[in-house]
Order: structure tokens, then C-alpha cells, then sequence
């Protein structure tokens, strides 16, 4: 195992690699009009950080994120709990669930954009469909995933129902959940940029969209690494809380079922 | 005085893909308080069977038993049962474990605490508390699986082949502690196990069962003075005639099912 500060290094110098020969390329092999330069980007990235002009795109998106993601997920982790125990309404839903959950979420943003505007709102409920869905699926595959054995146990220990769903039911399904979780994060990001890409006045899609628009991929790709640059940290943040939440289990690959957006 | 357990004739069937299987057939057994009782038997005889259908997890297909006077209907939860696998909850730590059925009871908390920690002590697994399982050896967790059933102690307590899994010296080890602590405040045990030297080390009885569908097919008396020296009692000459009587029982019911 490396530790972790050469792991630290070693990344920061792939990056540095990756930025150098992006700049190298840029001028001699290619163009800088199609791909810009890290110079150009970071003279653009200082510009619109000192004069202050690319908080109010990134608020907005990260409000529409997660706004649409604390919503969506407590949607989808109850209906995933409630599904799971109601095994006739689930085999009722069955078939509209699959169906609504095929529908490509990228087809839903101009009809929501019809119906509830431009405004973040539109954006919102795009995040919340996205992330409702990721939590929802999880959440029911780790409660019908319970350990009968366990709950056996315990009703033999003269457990409540109660006490079972509150003692083993909802631990065995922690790990599902910040599954469900942890990869819905950087797909509620898409689906906020998604929104804004389709219609909006402002956030770091339309900021992208209205770059490219101008033909600056300078501002593009700048808006395009200031977003980059929020997953990473997002996904830092839930690394840590999944670490703590989930100290009893032996490591092991993370069970991820990755969704096409 | 009444048995503390009668099963009276009960039969299990299942029904697996269309097809009935007969798990156990007319079996009976009684069992007195503070009695340690052992029952071999080939794989697949239905001894698993047979303590789901005593603790009430499963329903008889036909028969009835009866605990205290009364017969049983549903989960019991005067029986403490110790499983195959030693299903602790892989979220708590080793004391929160052995703590469970005394939380779930409502008991207070350092109360609840320090009986554990007792027990704890008593198997020697001081100082690995704040461990989750799967930090612990298989001979931990069995050790654990056994002390979180013992602390709230039930009348009865069934026991599945719970040192299966473990290694010879581990096996001998916890042996000597189980009848240590059965000892100390003789519960009634019922102990699966398919090893014959293990069943007669334990036992006051030891029940020799048929192979599938199950039946009692002889019960020996084992009369060798307690407290036992596990280590040594092997070699006794009791030992060795009880061993000679249930082999000759045992293996025409091994060797019908190996073929
Ligand atoms: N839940 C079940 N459904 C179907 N068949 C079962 C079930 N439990 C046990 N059996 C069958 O009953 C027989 C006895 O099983 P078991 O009691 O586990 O045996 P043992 O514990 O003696 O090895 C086996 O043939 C097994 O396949
Ligand atoms: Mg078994």
C-alpha cells in the first residue's frame, strides 16, 4: 500500500503532466482556438474569480444540485423502504417503475423547462427525478437483501418488529443507501448542468453554454474545470462520511451500478 | 417433576420445487432441566431441522412439542439458540453483540454492560470488546455467538454444531469452557454436533439419529463423572466403551449416506 502522502504527489503530478501537455500541444500541434491553453484558462479562471462573477453561476448550480438531491433522496430511500416491505404494491408498480426509470432523463429537461420554467426550479426536479431513482433502486435491493437469519435471531431474542427494523433492517441497508448515495451525487451535478445547458439565465451550464456559444473554448473549459473541481470535492466529502459510517465492514470493493445519464 | 422439552413424534416435510422432501419422521425426545443432551447424526438428517421446529421458527408437519406444560406455537423466546453461523450483526462491535438480547429486554445500560463484560472475561475475549466480527477469528465469534445467547439466560438453550467450523486445539478449548460455564448455573442444553467425540465429551445423553428422513434411532447414557477433563477423557476406558456402542450405531447411518 502507498502512503498517503506519495499518493498525494503522485496525483499532483499527473495533474502538473496533464496540464503540461495540454499547453505544450496548445500553439504547436493544435490551434488554441479549439483547445485553448492552462494559461489562457487560469488568466480566465483569475478574471472571473476577482471580479467575482463566477459565484453567482456556481451558487446557483450547486443550489439546484442539492436541493434536488435532499429531496430526491429522501424520496427514494422511504419509497425504497416502503416498496421493500409491501410486496403487493411493489409487484403493482413494478412495471411503471421500470418504465419511468428507462424514460432518458435528458428528455424530460425541455418539458420541464415547459412546465416550470426557466428559473432553477426546472432544474431542480430534474435532479431530484435523477437522484430518486439511483437511491430508490438501492435502498429496495439492500432492504430485500436482509439477512433473514439475522431478524430470525433476533425475534428469538424476543425482538419487536419494531426492534428488528430498528437493530438490523436499517443497518444492513446503510451501506446500500450511501451507495445509492455517493454515485447519485455527481449525477445530480449533470443533471443541474443538463437544465441549465437546455435553458437558463444563469449557473456553470448556461456559463458553458454561453462560452461555447461564443466560440470561446477558453470560458468553456474553464466553466468545465470549475465543475470538475466540484465533484472532486463533493465526492471527498461523502468518501469520508461512507469511511465513518461504514467502520464495521472488512474493506472491499464498493458494489457500484452505474446508471447511463 | 415434568420435562422441561417433550417432542412428541413430529415430522417435517418440505416441499422443494414440487417435490416433497421428508426432513424428519415421528421423532421424540424428552429432556430434563439442567440436562446436557447431544445428537449425532449424518449430514443432512434433519438436526438443523430439528431445532428450528423446537425453538418455533419452523411449524411440525405433524407431531407437537411441549415446553414447560405447554405446547409450542410460534417463536419461543425462553429458548436461547446458538446457530451454525454465528450470525452476530457485522455493525456492532463485539460487547454491543453480546449486550443485544439485554437491550432488546430494556435492561439498563451499565447493567447491561457490566454483565457482558463478565462473560466476556470468562471466555477470555478481554480486551477485544470494541472489535466488530470480522476482526475477530472464527473462534472468536463462536465464543461471542455463545455468550450473547448465555447472558440472558434462557431455561433452554439449542446449540448447532456451533464448533464445527473451528480447528481441533480451538474445538477442545471452547469444549472446556462451554461445561465450565453450563457448570457454573446448569441450563438444560440441547447440542447438535456431528462428531462423536465431541458429543460424548459434553453429554449426560447422547441421541444417535438416523439418516434422512431423521429419527431417534438409540440413546446412550454417558456415565462419566463431572467435572470432566476434556483434555484427557478419551483415553478413559467409559469413554471408550460409550464411543464403540454409538459408533456401531452411528455408522451404517454415515455410510448410507455417503453413497
Ligand atoms: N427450508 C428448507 N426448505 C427445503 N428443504 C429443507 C429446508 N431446510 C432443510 N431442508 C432439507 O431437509 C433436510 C435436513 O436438513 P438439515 O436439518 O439442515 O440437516 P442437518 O442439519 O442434519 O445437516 C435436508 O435434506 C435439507 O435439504
Ligand atoms: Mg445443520
Amino acid at each position: 500500500m502507498i502512503s498517503r502522502g506519495r499518493l498525494f504527489l503522485y496525483r499532483l503530478l499527473f495533474g502538473l503532466l496533464l496540464l503540461a501537455l495540454w499547453e505544450l500541444t496548445s500553439g504547436r500541434l493544435i490551434d488554441p482556438f479549439w483547445i485553448s491553453s492552462p494559461s489562457r484558462v487560469s488568466v480566465y479562471l483569475w478574471q472571473v474569480i476577482s471580479d467575482g462573477s463566477i459565484f453567482g453561476h456556481l451558487a446557483i448550480t450547486l443550489y439546484e444540485t442539492f436541493t434536488g438531491f435532499f429531496i430526491g433522496a429522501l424520496a427514494g430511500i422511504s419509497s425504497g423502504f416502503v416498496l421493500a416491505r409491501r410486496e403487493t404494491l411493489a409487484q403493482i408498480l413494478d412495471p411503471y417503475i421500470v418504465a419511468f426509470n428507462g424514460i432518458p432523463r435528458i428528455a424530460l429537461a425541455p418539458l420541464f423547462i415547459i412546465w416550470f420554467g426557466i428559473g432553477p426550479n426546472s432544474k431542480v426536479i430534474l435532479v431530484v427525478i435523477v437522484v430518486f431513482f439511483l437511491t430508490f433502486f438501492n435502498t429496495f435491493s439492500g432492504v430485500k437483501g436482509v439477512d433473514i437469519e439475522l431478524k430470525n435471531i433476533l425475534r428469538v431474542m424476543g425482538a419487536s418488529e419494531r426492534q428488528i427494523l430498528f437493530k438490523v433492517t436499517i443497518p444492513s441497508t446503510i451501506p446500500w443507501v450511501t451507495t445509492g448515495l455517493k454515485i447519485s451525487v455527481p449525477y445530480a451535478l449533470v443533471g443541474a448542468v443538463v437544465g441549465e445547458f437546455i435553458a437558463a439565465s444563469k449557473g456553470l451550464g448556461y456559463l458553458i453554454n454561453y462560452n461555447t456559444s461564443l466560440f470561446s473554448t477558453t470560458g468553456a473549459l474553464g466553466g468545465i474545470l470549475v465543475l470538475a473541481l466540484v465533484v472532486v470535492l463533493c465526492n471527498e466529502v461523502i468518501n469520508r462520511a461512507e469511511a465513518y459510517l461504514l467502520r464495521w465492514r472488512p474493506r472491499e470493493e464498493v458494489r457500484t451500478e452505474r446508471e447511463l445519464f | 417433576m415434568a420435562q422441561l422439552l417433550t417432542v412428541e413424534g413430529i415430522s417435517k416435510e418440505f416441499n422443494v420445487r414440487g417435490k416433497k422432501v421428508l426432513a424428519l419422521d415421528s421423532l421424540a425426545l424428552g429432556m430434563d432441566h439442567g440436562e446436557f443432551v447431544t445428537v449425532v447424526g449424518p449430514s443432512g438428517c434433519g438436526k438443523s431441522t430439528l431445532l428450528n421446529l423446537v425453538v418455533g421458527l419452523l411449524p411440525p408437519s405433524a407431531g407437537r412439542i411441549v415446553f414447560r406444560g405447554r405446547a409450542v406455537n410460534g417463536i419461543n423466546p425462553e429458548i436461547g439458540y446458538v446457530t451454525q453461523k454465528d450470525n452476530l450483526l457485522p455493525w456492532r462491535t463485539l460487547i454491543e453483540n453480546v449486550e443485544l438480547s439485554l437491550e432488546i429486554r430494556g435492561v439498563e445500560k451499565s447493567v447491561r454492560r457490566r454483565r457482558a463484560e463478565e462473560l466476556i472475561d470468562r471466555v477470555g475475549l478481554n480486551g477485544f470488546e470494541e472489535h466488530y466480527p470480522h476482526e475477530l477469528s472464527g473462534g472468536m465469534r463462536q465464543r461471542a455467538n455463545i455468550i450473547r445467547t448465555l447472558i440472558y439466560d434462557p431455561e433452554l438453550i439449542l446449540m448447532d454444531e456451533p464448533f464445527g467450523p473451528l480447528d481441533a486445539q480451538t474445538r477442545i478449548v471452547l469444549q472446556d469452557q462451554l461445561l465450565k460455564l453450563w457448570s457454573a448455573n446448569r441450563k438444560t442444553i440441547l447440542f447438535i454436533t456431528h462428531d462423536l467425540i465431541e458429543a460424548i465429551t459434553l453429554a449426560d445423553r447422547v441421541i444417535v439419529m438416523t439418516s434422512r428422513p431423521g429419527r431417534v434411532k438409540h440413546i446412550a447414557a454417558v456415565p462419566i463423572p463431572r467435572p470432566r477433563d476434556v483434555y484427557q477423557i478419551h483415553t478413559s476406558r467409559e469413554f471408550q466403551e460409550v464411543y464403540e456402542r454409538l459408533w456401531r450405531e452411528l455408522r451404517p447411518e454415515v455410510i448410507m449416506t455417503e453413497v
